[in-house]
């Protein structure tokens, strides 16, 4: 005789017995048994619980996992409190042991080399023109003739490579100057690549070239073209 | 036994079924809105910087190209933050008074390096590598946004994973040419879909490639 009805209670949802049982169970989250008391105080404690685990989410020691990436900061390291680091004295890292002088000095003993190191091709010059539109066009001009944007805007100039005495200069002096710097210029060892320097000096044989060559220097495909255009 | 619901127990129950309902989408509608917001992601908020070094005027004021300075980006999984020296090439002779190179001259003088922040870090979980992204025809601008034009630099996009795999899914979209990797202001032309799918069969990029790029260890090694 404990039915509510019976007891003359409205109860929420009364005539829908399936509605009333599901709130009655689920609504209080967790604990679908048990008396009333004991269902409230475990369904607190349910939901604390849920959210510490949800805590859990804070940490992120997998976004920040205890190794290095390159150049990031370590103080592990009191010499420059980085965790790249420099090489040992004297070692020579893999596939750096750079023996053959010519190609990675641009010089024989004190002498600078008047050849290229290897077979120039097109797409040598290709990647000479990339690299050199890169690295030196900023101050040298695309053209080489040292009125870059980086001139134009207040570093001293660099001479024209369309002078005689650079025209005469053997190609060793040109991957000379890139890998040592000269004068105010600094070195681009750090930036360039030995056989992209090589590229480089190539790519500004090219520049000089184009400024003194003969038509009559030229393939009769392409002198056709030129003299079509005149 | 004192009753457990008294007489207003049923419009509570009402109005609580109603706003548990909606509750529901309003709660996970504001967890995705913050979720997705700069103030997590910080997509779109200038970083702080000892120096404040503006990629506008470098790359759209003077036209250096980005590798000039992002030397490894080509050859390495790591683009490159380049050293004090990089800066001082030009910089020994340009604006050598300039207060706000200050510690730039004192980087250079102490042999210390600058500390600069990060803008876009990947968590460390997430295996990521420039040089084949480059190589097989991203460019910067997908990822990184239009640098050329941001005064202080700021991320441009969230980095999420399903920001990841909107090109994983589907590289047609975005895949350029080589020539174009570099170019600021590269966009997709009308036709990218056709260019897209025929620079995928250039750049060797097969089906079972393209599967793999879906994979969980394709980034996460």
């Amino acid at each position: 005789m404990n039915r509510a009805e019976d007891r003359n209670i409205r109860i929420p949802f009364g005539n829908c017995p399936k509605v009333y049982r599901a709130i009655n169970r689920w609504a209080i989250f967790g604990c679908p048994f048990g008396t009333p008391v004991n269902r409230s105080r475990s369904s607190i404690l349910f939901a604390v619980l849920a959210l510490a685990t949800m805590l859990v989410g804070c940490r992120r020691d997998m976004f920040q996992q205890p190794y290095s990436k390159p150049l990031e900061p370590n103080d592990f390291f009191q010499d420059n409190h980085m965790a790249s680091r420099p090489l040992v004295a004297n070692t020579v890292a893999r596939g750096h042991l750079n023996a053959d002088q010519a190609f990675y000095t641009g010089k024989v003993g004190t002498n600078l080399v008047e050849t290229f190191p290897f077979p120039i091709t097109r797409e040598v010059l290709e990647q000479g023109r990339e690299r050199f539109d890169i690295y030196c066009s900023p101050c040298h001009g695309r053209t080489g003739e040292g009125n870059g944007m980086i001139v134009q805007r207040g570093y001293p100039p660099p001479p024209s490579y369309h002078i005689d005495r650079l025209r005469q200069a053997p190609v060793g002096h040109f991957y000379d100057v890139i890998t040592q710097g000269y004068g105010i210029m600094y070195s681009y060892a750090q930036r360039v690549e030995p056989a992209d320097r090589w590229a480089i000096a190539a790519y500004i044989r090219v520049l000089q070239k184009s400024r003194e060559a003969k038509l009559a220097e030229l393939p009769p495909a392409e002198r056709a073209k030129l003299e079509e255009q005149k | 036994m004192a009753q457990i619901f008294g007489k207003s127990s049923s419009s509570i129950a009402r109005v609580s079924l109603v706003s548990g309902f909606f509750g529901f989408f309003v709660f996970w509608g504001v967890v995705y809105m913050i979720y997705w917001s700069s103030w997590t992601t910080a997509k779109g908020v200038p970083r702080e910087q000892e120096v404040p070094f503006s990629h506008q005027h470098h790359v759209s004021g003077l036209g250096i190209d980005c590798r000039y300075c992002h030397t490894s980006v080509e050859k390495s999984s790591f683009a490159g933050i380049p050293p004090t020296e990089t800066c001082m090439t030009c910089h020994s002779h340009v604006w050598t008074d300039a207060p706000m190179l200050a510690p730039e001259r004192q980087s250079l003088a102490t042999q210390q390096p600058l500390n600069w922040k990060r803008v876009n870090d990947l968590p460390d979980f997430v295996f990521f590598n420039h040089s084949i992204h480059v190589q097989k025809g991203i460019g910067c601008s997908t990822c990184h946004g239009p640098v050329n034009l941001m005064p202080l630099t700021w991320k441009a996009h969230s980095l999420y994973m399903r920001w990841c795999l909107d090109c994983h899914e589907a590289p047609e979209k975005q895949i350029r040419p080589r020539d174009q990797i570099y170019n600021m202001e590269w966009q997709p032309p009308p036709d990218q879909r056709e260019r897209g799918l025929q620079l995928l069969k250039d750049y060797h990029i097969s089906q079972q490639r393209l599967n793999q790029l879906r994979d969980c260890s394709m980034c996460h090694r």
